[in-house]
């Protein structure tokens, strides 16, 4: 059994010791201390490119051999698998993605990524997190991140997920308030925003509620009671929600159709048209779904498959963007939580592999066409020596260290957690290369 | 003809009514076995037997009062009874009390209801199934786990057995640490098979195995000796003189104890090779002893390692079992642990909160019976103080049980008391298969939207606008507040009681566990008379059924523990 690099550092039990002696507990974040780390927030870094975040995840873990990291003609690759040539000198990409290929001057790939996770649950886990799982804490994803480091005025959910699978953005020690809103297919509009019944019911009923119901609660109990329950607090919040312009940013049915056509008429598609229309009114992170990668049998025809699909959605989010000029202003993050074995198994599968795969990386001051890292193509595959088969490798800690340094947040600043124990937003080192 | 349709009204009529009667007034809940109104009075004779669970309760009470009256701390009074037996109900089964079982309550005498509503609740199968997914998390966590050598279900199956047949506690941890064979016969083997890494074959994990059985059974977070040793003195390990500082080959000689565990075709073994780690700083992987990281004295011989380990850490001497599950119980009931968080308690202080030590003996001399530990909470006078006074309760009040605290109902206890409530009588293990079909989908699918808090499960927490959307304009409440007479209770409220006072009572009573105050009784009934709003917006009498009821759901009252 090896040790966790994740958890290197002996120091944070000092502070530890000293905010528990400042008595500090569950509802930190409303302490003046978290006051003051919110303020220091305000102050980092400005000027900063990006202001949002788009995560595109492959949901059961894509193989880089087929998408972003072939290697033709070798024994690791499937006899039909062939690169084609991209609009980045010297970037070649699997011919399943022709239209991303059009596109590679402003995507940058990082091929040698490793973690320690090959559980799905876990490794996804550690995917939008930064960190490994902790039993005795749940970190927040990187769209929480985001959302607790910055203030808008914005009258819907400021972290989405489109078609998550069961392990959707959490916010984690950050407050369940920054949790992704989690929405389907954008093909009409989103469920539970409607009233059901008539306006001027719904009105009585509030009515009710608030003037009745919560008016003989609150009486002779405790003080400040809406500041614990956030109850009134998030039912106005609800109704401005419900109320919203902004809403209509969710529902793609009013798009014009051949900006719909680009993106391709899947949930995947529409679901990437969505999210450019939610960054375009402010929304700040976006995950959006693609599941279906985990081909431990038959890889070669299923990830042909789901090329298909994401080929001309991922190629038309980073034209509409840059269209919109948005692009400047919104990272687009690519992948998923580990990639596939260079080898084939006896049915044509491969099995999970966070020993060295790819994630793909765009705008907001991500330089395109770069690839970071390397992987082998006559791999040793000795199990003792991973890293043998990899040059540049990366950790996927620094992949979020890197992204939340586009946009301009202090990741290497602590943040207390409910249980007193203060937290680096992520451990990880910035890709330097990616951005200068 | 005509007297043939009158006929078949007529027993239409008879059969509704008949239901009816069932449903809002006859009593159809038996007697509970193991109801014993004099229970805790014992303690009144002169001399009690020792071990007396009356004589427990006047101490555990006496601790609490000391510790406010030190505190300077006015005490809230005592709550009502139907609001008890709404938090004892949702801690016990997960649900608020039907209107059938309130009924049932209130035809007891005052002063043996809490007796036999606690009896009632442990003697329901909705009890244990519960408690069992609860304490599950806690066991094998929340996570899907290995496909095909981890069975969540059936784990969970076998543990609400345990629970309903109240074995004891020792009897129960000892099995999961230490069980052999295939995870479906023998279930509590999923402990061990929760942790498989199914890219190392499936092996269980050492290192979580030992992390888990610290933080579950022992209450203790060592996890970070993982990596390092402690050098600043926050895990403390060992009593009085041997007392030091946690060290990196703590956590791994504990871990060790797992090392020998294998997993293959005939299950859970323990024919695998020996332990091994690299050491912070070491050259390479050494093989690690099995040893304990404290009360060394009370590790004995066994088969296994698996044995010893688990002999070891349910020995009537190892103190921080009995503490550990003192504190989740106690959590359970509450929504809060007695010390914070669930899961790192000091191996010694002299600042353990009150009662705790007492119950902890209690339940070690009680040979761990988990029934006899909630029943001694659940008649504490921290258990059964109101959430409100006629003085300004602070957060200090909750802090010290001075006042019951208000905690957040988590999401299957929301879901769970949205169904209730939408039905008068009981949906427990008799309601019919469909409802309970229809329960366990909405349940799940409820919970998920609503936001499922996994392991972590005790952290302070507030409500949130995608919950709130929820329950405003989602589909179970549309549904479960609609006109349905099989499924909803607002119609059949309107189709057995024409008299509003009457319905808005039961309103109340379904959703709230409580009786409107007058002035809510005045409001509401001219709400139901009045449905022609004045303002054009005409609305039938089951319409203004379904506004009341959205509005009590709706309300912090129903989805907070107060």
């Amino acid at each position: 059994m090896t040790i966790d690099p994740a958890c290197h550092s002996p120091d944070h039990y000092s502070r530890r010791t000293i905010l528990r002696a400042a008595g500090l507990s569950g509802m930190c974040w409303l302490t003046p201390l978290a006051e003051r780390l919110a303020r220091a927030a305000d102050r980092s870094p400005q000027g900063a490119p990006a202001k949002s975040v788009i995560v595109l995840y492959m949901e059961g873990g894509p193989s880089q051999l087929e998408t972003f990291d072939p290697h033709p003609g070798r024994e690791i690759s499937h006899a039909v698998t062939k690169a084609i040539k991209t609009r980045a000198p010297d970037v070649l990409i699997s011919n399943w993605l022709p239209q991303i290929a059009e596109h590679m001057d402003r995507i940058s790939l990082v091929r040698a990524v490793v973690s320690k996770e090959g559980d799905h649950e876990r490794a996804a886990y550690n995917i939008k997190t930064g960190f490994r799982p902790d039993p005795t804490l749940v970190h927040p994803s990187l769209g929480a991140i985001v959302c607790h480091q910055t203030k808008d005025n914005v009258e819907i959910p400021r972290h989405v997920a489109i078609l998550p699978g069961p392990w959707a953005p959490r916010g984690g020690y950050l407050g369940d308030q920054f949790d992704a809103f989690k929405t389907f297919d954008p093909s009409g509009p989103i469920p539970d925003v409607t009233a059901p019944v008539h306006k001027m019911r719904a009105a009585k009923r509030l009515d009710d509620l608030q003037n009745v119901v919560e008016t003989e609660f609150a009486r002779r109990r405790l003080k400040g009671l809406d500041a614990k329950t956030l109850h009134a607090t998030s039912i106005a919040a609800a109704r401005k929600m419900m109320s919203s312009d902004q809403l209509k940013a969710f529902n793609v049915s009013s798009a014009t159709d051949s900006v719909k056509k680009e993106f391709g008429d899947t949930p995947f598609g529409r679901s990437c048209l969505a999210a450019v229309q939610l960054i375009e009114v402010g929304v700040r992170c976006v995950e959006v779904t693609l599941s279906g990668w985990d081909t431990h049998a038959d890889n070669e025809s299923l990830v042909q498959g789901r090329c298909e699909v994401l080929d001309p959605a991922f190629a038309a989010l980073i034209e509409q963007l840059q269209e919109r000029n948005l692009l400047d202003a919104t990272i687009v993050l690519w992948g998923g939580e580990f990639g596939r074995t260079p080898t084939v198994n006896a049915v044509g599968g491969r099995d999970h592999w966070p020993q060295g795969f790819t994630i793909a990386l765009a705008g907001g001051g991500i330089q395109g066409g770069r690839v970071l890292g390397e992987t082998s193509p006559t791999p040793k595959l000795n199990e003792n020596k991973p890293l043998e088969d990899i040059r540049d490798h990366c950790y996927v800690e620094d992949i979020h260290a890197t992204v939340l340094h586009a946009l301009g947040i202090d990741f290497a600043q602590e943040v207390i957690t409910p249980i007193g124990r203060p937290m680096a937003l992520s451990k990880g080192k910035v890709l330097e290369k990616l951005l200068a | 003809m005509w007297a043939r349709n009158l006929l078949f009204i007529a027993v239409c009529i008879a059969g509704l009514l008949a239901i009816g009667d069932q449903l809002l007034r006859r009593n159809r809940i038996d007697r509970p076995a193991d109801f014993e109104p004099g229970r805790f009075a014992a303690a009144a004779t002169p001399s009690p037997s020792p071990g007396d669970i009356g004589q427990t309760l006047a101490r555990l009470n006496s601790e609490f009062r000391r510790y406010w009256q030190a505190k300077q701390l006015d005490i809230a009074p005592r709550a009502d009874d139907l609001t008890i037996a709404r938090r004892l109900s949702l801690a016990l089964t997960g649900t608020v009390p039907s209107v059938e079982e309130i009924r049932a309550l209130e035809n007891v005498s005052a002063d043996e209801r809490l007796e036999w509503w606690t009896s009632h609740l442990l003697e329901d199968r909705r009890h244990s199934d519960y408690l069992a997914e609860r304490l599950a998390r806690a066991y094998v966590g929340n996570e899907m786990g290995p496909f095909i050598v981890f069975r969540r279900g059936r784990f969970e199956r076998w543990l609400s057995d345990q629970i309903e047949a109240n074995t004891p506690y020792d009897e129960v941890v000892r099995r999961m640490i230490s069980e052999r064979g295939v995870w479906t016969g023998k279930p509590a083997a999923n402990f061990i098979t929760a942790t498989s890494d199914p890219t190392k074959d499936n092996q269980p994990d050492e290192v979580r195995l030992a992390g888990r059985t610290a933080r579950a059974f022992l209450g203790m977070r060592i996890d970070c000796l993982q990596c390092h040793d402690d050098k600043l003195g926050n895990v403390n390990l060992g009593y009085g003189s041997d007392s030091h500082s946690g060290t990196q080959a703590d956590f791994h000689q504990l871990a060790a104890f797992f090392g020998p565990t294998s997993v293959s075709l005939v299950g859970v073994h323990d024919g695998g090779k020996p332990y091994e780690t690299k050491y912070l700083d070491a050259e390479k992987e050494e093989v690690v002893p099995p040893q304990v990281p404290f009360a060394g004295e009370l590790i004995e011989s066994y088969a296994s390692r698996r044995e010893q380990l688990a002999r070891w850490v349910t020995h009537p001497s190892n103190k921080p079992f009995a503490r550990a599950a003192v504190n989740r119980f106690w959590a359970l009931m509450f929504g809060r642990p007695l010390v914070e968080p669930i899961d790192d308690i000091p191996l010694e202080s002299d600042a353990y909160p009150p009662g705790f030590q007492l119950l902890a003996d209690d339940f070690t001399a009680s040979g761990f019976d988990v029934r006899r530990l909630l029943r001694l909470i659940a008649a504490s006078e921290p258990f059964t103080r109101d959430s409100r006074a006629d003085f300004q309760i602070t957060a200090a009040h909750e802090d010290a049980w001075a006042a019951f605290p208000l905690t957040r109902l988590r999401p299957e206890q929301v879901a769970g008391s949205l169904i209730q409530a939408s039905s008068l009588s009981t949906l427990n293990g008799e309601a019919h298969v469909v409802l309970r079909i229809a329960m366990f989908g909405q349940t799940n699918e409820f919970v998920r939207r609503y936001g499922d808090l996994g392991e972590d499960e005790f952290t302070d927490r507030s409500g949130t606008i995608p919950q709130r959307l929820l329950m405003m304009n989602g589909e179970l409440v549309k549904e479960r507040t609609a006109e349905n007479p099989v499924l909803n209770a607002t119609t059949r409220i309107a189709m057995l009681s024409t008299r509003p006072e009457k319905q808005v009572e039961v309103s109340y009573l379904a959703t709230l566990t409580r009786r409107p105050t007058e002035a809510e009784l005045a409001h509401f009934v001219s709400r139901l008379q009045d449905t022609d709003g004045g303002d054009g917006d005409r609305r039938t009498r089951q319409e203004a059924l379904e506004d009341l009821y959205w509005t009590l759901i709706n309300s912090t009252e129903f989805s907070w523990n107060h």
